[in-house]
């Protein structure tokens, strides 16, 4: 297992690091000390200030959505989570449901992707529907192939993300802290801010490091529900891998990572990972 | 908690039906699109009931080679299958030992696991790349390349499999008692045997499981294959490839083709899951109970 990971995992990442400071021309790269991918980059940034560059657009961007698809996969993963751990009682529900919503999860990702646009298309059914109602004249441009779809598919693939994690911390969450909340007197609302929101805070911060770091590099929802329009970190790689450029593709897998990882190392402030499987 | 169930259950119900709806009923739309009639279009209403659709993905006219990239990602997906589930279980098995290297082996696997795709798997194409630099220049007449199904993509989809398998393995060994295998040594067995009459039949519900997710996530996965698996396309990225250019239902019927793989292979690991739970119930033994 060792073997695989080194050979696969983390040599190729020491590749990406090393190559990203090679120089290179059209056509192949060149292995000599050189800061041309980096500075390709962030071409024309220093000149356009204080407007902001297009990569450093990209990326908050890139944030933008992040920050968008955390939110409400924890809002959602949450509810869902909350009501499987307390109000599903009996222990085969609870598995039957939690499957329920594990299934689509190993089905394939394009096609959950692609069954937006039967929907959302300019003459789908969301727009008939509106049209049929009468609240618009006109078919909504910005249902498909815009930010909006794109958050509303990264919500529909990876809200499982938080779910699982979520609900395997609060179903660890002793029954008789909820009584003795409920005998003190607490409201509902009480009990769930001041005693099951901190115990289920670790499945929050893993399932929300999961969430973060797919959406972070992602390139194929963004790619397909954004009709290839809407740049990202992850399809700057992209398009500069079609470019073989590759140390210019490796710099920005590397600014890339540690974006990344300055995320997660500030959420695993919170939690140790490891004590919670 | 009394026994009348308050009102929140029934809003927290409604929020989770929606959800259940929300994950499902965009895919319901496109399995039903997909047996649009001949004049149909890419968007509801239905122009009547029929298998055209279903019939050019076979017969490929106006696709790429659809048939042969089934069997590819059908090849590889049980390559990554077999693979996942031996590494796991004996990674498993030593974990239950503290051995030198295992943190970090433990945190080399989260890493994998939450790495952005795309930097793994331009990394691997990188060291690919640079492997056959490296031999075409130490003289290798007519090299090509080492890229491949089976050489880069196959470590690709195991980056991604085999930290699920891990994780799977934490959590059954959390819960499983280890004074079985101290009796079983107890009366003699030797370690293979303590393995295979004990500690295999407890934990294979789960082994299975770990099967489960092996094929299914090599089966579906895109972002690492991108860059990874050399000349050849896997079913994934050929339809990721049509998204932008198909304009017919026939991309509909591909997928509903594929998802009726991946729902014949949930529902026949189930089947052997709940069939082995069966099996252990009978046997009165309730260890290793549950998937995850």
């Amino acid at each position: 297992m060792m073997l695989v990971f080194s050979l696969f995992f983390l040599l190729p990442l020491l590749l990406v690091t090393i190559v990203s400071a090679w120089d290179y021309n059209e056509y192949e790269m060149i292995p000599a000390f050189s800061m041309r991918g980096y500075s390709d980059t962030f071409e024309g940034c220093i000149a356009d200030l204080p407007n902001l560059c297009t990569i450093l657009k990209t990326y908050l961007k890139t944030l933008k959505l992040c920050l968008l698809t955390w939110v409400l996969t924890l809002l959602i993963g949450f509810t869902v989570a909350y009501f499987l751990a307390f109000h599903v009682r009996s222990k085969t529900w609870q598995i039957v449901l939690t499957l329920l919503c594990t299934i689509p999860f190993w089905t394939s990702n394009v096609i959950r992707m692609i069954a937006w646009i039967p929907l959302l298309g300019r003459n789908g059914l969301v727009n008939r529907g509106l049209e049929g109602a009468g609240l618009i004249h006109q078919p909504l441009e910005w249902l498909l192939f815009s930010e909006f779809s794109v958050v509303l598919a990264l919500v529909h693939l990876f809200t499982f993300f938080m779910v699982v994690p979520i609900f395997n911390s609060m179903i660890r969450i002793d029954r008789r802290l909820i009584e003795a909340a409920y005998d003190a007197g607490a409201t509902g609302w009480q009990t769930l801010v001041n005693i099951i929101i901190p115990l289920a805070k670790p499945g929050i911060v893993i399932g929300s490091i999961f969430v973060i770091t797919i959406v972070m590099g992602d390139f194929v929802t963004i790619g397909v529900m954004g009709g290839q329009q809407i740049a990202s970190a992850g399809k700057i790689i992209e398009a500069r891998l079609n470019a073989l450029q590759f140390p210019a593709a490796a710099a920005n897998a590397v600014i890339l990572l540690g974006i990344t990882i300055l995320i997660i190392s500030a959420l695993t402030r919170i939690v140790d990972i490891r004590k919670e499987l | 908690m009394g026994e009348k169930r308050p009102r929140s259950f029934y809003l927290l119900a409604a929020f989770f039906t929606a959800y259940v709806l929300f994950l499902y009923g965009p895919m319901f739309a496109i399995y039903i699109l997909s047996f649009q009639g001949p004049d149909g279009g890419l968007t509801f209403p239905m122009n009547g009931v029929s298998l055209v659709w279903f019939g050019k993905v076979f017969s490929g006219s106006g696709i790429v080679d659809i048939g042969a990239a089934f069997k590819r990602s059908l090849q590889l997906g049980l390559v990554v299958m077999v693979c996942t589930v031996a590494l796991s279980v004996s990674a498993g098995m030593a974990f239950r030992r503290s051995f030198r290297g295992a943190t970090f082996l433990f945190y080399v696997a989260i890493a994998s696991l939450i790495m952005p795709s795309i930097i793994t798997s331009l990394g691997i194409a990188l060291e690919f790349r640079l492997l056959d630099d490296f031999i075409i220049k130490s003289g290798v007449g007519d090299w090509t390349t080492a890229m491949g199904l089976f050489t880069s993509g196959l470590g690709a989809h195991l980056t991604w499999t085999l930290p699920f398998g891990l994780l799977i393995m934490f959590a059954i060994f959390n819960r499983f008692d280890n004074r079985l295998e101290e009796a079983a040594r107890d009366l003699g067995a030797t370690p293979w045997q303590t393995f295979r009459h004990v500690v295999l039949p407890i934990i294979l519900p789960s082994v299975v499981g770990i099967g489960l997710f092996g094929f299914t996530l090599s089966w579906d996965e895109l972002a690492r294959s991108s860059q990874t698996i050399g000349s050849v396309n896997t079913l994934p990225l050929d339809l990721q490839g049509l998204t932008t250019t198909v304009t017919k239902p026939d991309i509909y019927a591909l997928g509903t083709l594929t998802s009726a793989v991946s729902f014949l292979v949930i529902f026949l690991a189930l089947v052997v899951i709940l069939v082995l739970q069966a099996r252990q119930r009978r046997h009165g033994s309730d260890a290793g109970k549950g998937m995850v």
